[in-house]
């Protein structure tokens, strides 16, 4: 059993669960603790484009021209034709398209 | 649950497996991405001198991919408590944006008795996140959607490690067809249904300042969360009462 699975492994894992688990509910938890206001579920609202802002813009800014080429491509067809699967592949091959083409230019 | 305050709780939100199978459906768009993604953690795992049981079990129970690859730089054979303790530390302030996921789904999902609620967060992942908020926010109630597009994702991550682990030399320059940019172009893809016009407009610009900011003065992962925070604040801060006759 030791080979297949090493015994530091098991505590190490078990450890990154739980404080996976931690985090993933801890926000949920609190947030049964407080009434709901219409100022609280306003705020909370606004959790889904904060978070995925504050984590792609970020990322994007340092990956150059690509990244922001393909960010905005892909928000442009989203917006346009409210299809994800377009938006996505368009945004894709708008970077691949640079990478290919473009970059060695630059 | 009183009357009195049944304003403030959220309602008893439906599942149906018309609806898990809907998420489901959706979370399909994400498997590019997260196969590659997958596979990169195992591939990193084979390198790293991991067997394939440990890699498995670490892909399939803790379940936090950028977490993960923070994690498995800390790996040493064999582990010492100090690193096991590290490695714990350093998925915890990774993962902490998580608690804001959890947070968010609060209003739809807090009406559900907690044996069903907490099981439902714990095999949460953000684009499996996304793509339910995306569904809730066009009008849809349904919490099955939510848990067909985490089981979707779940699947796709812990055999996506297999070939990942197997192939390692295979995967080579993936940058180069944009798979570095895959995940941001699918968040900022599901994202556009979201905005609602110019009541997001402070919430989400502040998100992006403070996160840039933060970004450059303290290092880690804090930026994520301090941006997704400062959203929340913002539009709480802005919200006039009068807008909401609460119902």
């Amino acid at each position: 059993m030791d080979s297949l699975f090493t015994q530091g492994a098991w505590l190490a894992i078990g450890a990154m669960v739980v404080m996976t688990l931690l985090a993933k509910m801890m926000g949920f938890w609190v947030l049964g603790r407080v009434p709901l206001t219409a100022r609280l579920r306003r705020g909370l609202e606004a959790l889904p484009g904060g978070v995925i802002l504050a984590t792609i813009v970020p990322i994007t800014l340092e990956s150059g021209p690509a990244g922001l080429l393909g960010i905005s491509v892909a928000t442009l067809v989203m917006a346009v034709t409210k299809k994800d699967w377009l938006a996505v592949g368009l945004g894709l091959a708008s970077v691949a398209g640079y990478r290919a083409f473009l970059e060695p230019l630059v | 649950m009183p009357s009195a305050k049944s304003s403030l709780r959220p309602a008893l939100a439906p599942f149906s497996m018309e609806g898990f199978w809907l998420g489901f459906r959706r979370a399909v768009i994400t498997t590019p991405g997260i196969l590659l993604f997958g596979m990169g953690f195992g591939a990193e795992a084979a390198v790293k001198g991991l067997t394939f049981l440990d890699a498995f079990f670490f892909q399939s129970l803790v379940l936090a991919g950028a977490s993960q690859y923070v994690a498995l730089e800390l790996w040493t054979d064999p582990l010492t408590w100090t690193t096991a303790f590290a490695m714990a530390a350093v998925v915890f302030t990774v993962n902490l944006r998580m608690m804001l996921l959890g947070a968010a789904l609060r209003p739809w999902m807090g009406g559900l008795p907690g044996y069903k609620s907490y099981p439902a967060l714990a095999i949460m992942t953000d684009p499996a996140w996304i793509i339910a908020i995306r569904y809730h926010r066009e009008g849809g109630q349904d919490w099955g959607v939510y848990v067909g597009a985490c089981v979707f994702l779940y699947l796709t991550w812990i055999v996506s490690v297999v070939p990942g682990y197997y192939l390692v030399d295979a995967l080579e320059d993936p940058t180069r067809f944009g798979i570095d940019l895959v995940m941001p172009i699918f968040f900022i893809t599901m994202l556009v249904p979201v905005w609602r016009g110019r009541m997001d407009a402070a919430p989400w610009a502040v998100a992006i300042l403070v996160a840039l900011t933060v970004k450059e003065l303290v290092p880690g992962y804090w930026f994520v969360l301090a941006g997704g925070l400062s959203a929340a604040f913002t539009a709480a801060a802005l919200f006039k009462d009068e807008e909401a006759a609460d119902g």
